[in-house]
Parts: structure tokens; C-alpha cells; sequence
């Protein structure tokens, strides 16, 4: 297995994990906030949300789901570009669109199926493309302020 | 569905520039020498003392209390590929921050992506 070949496969197991990784953290958050209900915007209304999802296992439950898409997102764009690796990560959308139809049975009509189906066929294209089009960055100076690199 | 829309904003903006400088850490930390756990612990070590991921934590952290609100206000089905805005905003960070070369096939799959996210979010809210 050459490089760029073995790049593309550690790539794909990464992207596949953060998809199931995401896609489960998603769900359980819907599922956490619906038990907490509508978040108002407000300084004590943002603070009783605050405390609440502190409160509430299921969407701690999400955050460990979470944390594990966030590793391996880190990991894959250790040695894959941005560009490829974050639409790679759409592939959950048809997932997430069946598992709300099946786990929470909210209704999906035929055109918001069709977008979801649009978005997969832009994923699949990014897929063809190379994984990492970038050469390793040298130790720069770390950020002062909110700026991103240039 | 104003509010909506200017929760999505704010999300897509913390979400991306959260990722776009999570990315820029991440190269300079290197990839991880095997997959051994005492090798992946020190990976995530060195990428812990990265500055550019101390930068990412708070926008992504703010990212995702927006998404738990967004959450709380629409469907799932809704939220997440709305969210997908995220791919054009990043592609252009990519590009001009990133320095990565985006090809013709690249922006096309991404203009894909925006064009069925614009189709669910005509669809309106549910």
C-alpha cells in the first residue's frame, strides 16, 4: 500500500468515527434538551440552561460522544487537510436525517431529503480529491489574539 | 425563524474560526507516531500545549453551547444540515488562511454541499 493510499485509509477510518461518534452525540443532545425545553435568551434564562444541562446525564452522556469526535478530528487533521476532512464528515447527515425519522420520530418531508442527498453527492466529490495538499507546518509564534493564521 | 438564523451565524462563525485554528495547531503538533495508547497520549499532549488549540477550545466551546440552543429551538433535522454552512466558510479559510490547495472538484463538491443546504433550509422549519 503505497503512501497516498494508506493516507486515504486512515483518513476514512478516522472520518467514519467521528461520523459515528457525532452523529450519537448529536442525537443524545436533542434528546437532553428536549428534557430541559426551550432555552430562553435571557441572562437568567441562559444561567437556568447552564445549570441545568450540568444536571442532566444524557447530555453528559453527548459530551463524552463528543469529546471522542473532536480526538479524532484532531488526529485526521494532523495529517490530512481541512478542506477534505471537514466535508468528508457530511456522510453523517443521511445517518442523522434516518435516525431522527427512526429514534425521534420527527417528520422529514421528500425536498429536506433531497438537500441531504445533494450534500452527500458534494462529499462524495471532495472524497475523490487528495487527502492532504499541504507539507507540514514549521513552529511559528503562538496566537496573541482571536486572529486566525494567515 | 429570525432568531434562528442569527444563532446559525454566530454558531458557523465560532464553529469555524474554532476549527480553522484547531487545524493550524494540529500541523504543528504532526501527526501521531502509531496508534499505541502512550503514543496517541503524548500526541494529545504535545496538541493540549498548542496555543492555536487553547484558541480553538473557547470558540469551539462557544460553538457548541450555540448548537445546544439551536437544538432546543428546532429540529434536528433542521439544525444539522443548516449547520453545513460551515463547509463553504471553511473551504475559503482553508484556501486563503490554511494555504491549501482547493481544487475545481474540491469547491464543486463544497458549492454541493451549499446547494442542499440552501434546499433544507427552504424547506423552513417543521
Amino acid at each position: 500500500m503505497n503512501y497516498e493510499h494508506r493516507l486515504r485509509f486512515k483518513t476514512l477510518v478516522m472520518v467514519l468515527l467521528m461520523v459515528v461518534c457525532a452523529n450519537t452525540g448529536d442525537l443524545l443532545l436533542k434528546r437532553g434538551m428536549t428534557q430541559i425545553g426551550e432555552v430562553r435568551i435571557s441572562p437568567v434564562g441562559l444561567w437556568q440552561a447552564l445549570l441545568a444541562t450540568m444536571h442532566n446525564g444524557t447530555i453528559w452522556l453527548a459530551i463524552l460522544f463528543l469529546l471522542g469526535f473532536t480526538l479524532c478530528y484532531m488526529t485526521a487533521v494532523s495529517w490530512a487537510d481541512y478542506s477534505y476532512v471537514m466535508p468528508a464528515g457530511a456522510f453523517g447527515y443521511a445517518v442523522q436525517t434516518f435516525l431522527a425519522i427512526v429514534v425521534l420520530h420527527e417528520t422529514v418531508n421528500a425536498k429536506r431529503w433531497f438537500g441531504v442527498i445533494v450534500i452527500c453527492i458534494g462529499v462524495l466529490l471532495v472524497g475523490q480529491t487528495k487527502p492532504s495538499t499541504t507539507s507540514p507546518v514549521s513552529e511559528g509564534p503562538a496566537p496573541t489574539n482571536q486572529a486566525v493564521p494567515s | 425563524m429570525i432568531k434562528i438564523v442569527l444563532m446559525l451565524l454566530f454558531f458557523i462563525c465560532c464553529s469555524t474560526g474554532g476549527e480553522i485554528a484547531m487545524t493550524y495547531g494540529m500541523k504543528l503538533v504532526g501527526e501521531p507516531e502509531s496508534f499505541r495508547p502512550m503514543a496517541l497520549l503524548r500526541f494529545f499532549g504535545r496538541a493540549a500545549r498548542s496555543g492555536w488549540i487553547l484558541l480553538a477550545a473557547p470558540l469551539m466551546a462557544a460553538s457548541f453551547y450555540s448548537l445546544l440552543i439551536l437544538l432546543s429551538w428546532a429540529p434536528i433535522s433542521l439544525v444539522i444540515p443548516a449547520s453545513a454552512f460551515n463547509y463553504v466558510v471553511g473551504t475559503f479559510g482553508a484556501k486563503y488562511l490554511l494555504k491549501e490547495d482547493v481544487t475545481l472538484k474540491r469547491w464543486l463538491g463544497v458549492l454541493m454541499v451549499c446547494a442542499g443546504v440552501t434546499v433544507v433550509l427552504l424547506t423552513g422549519q417543521a
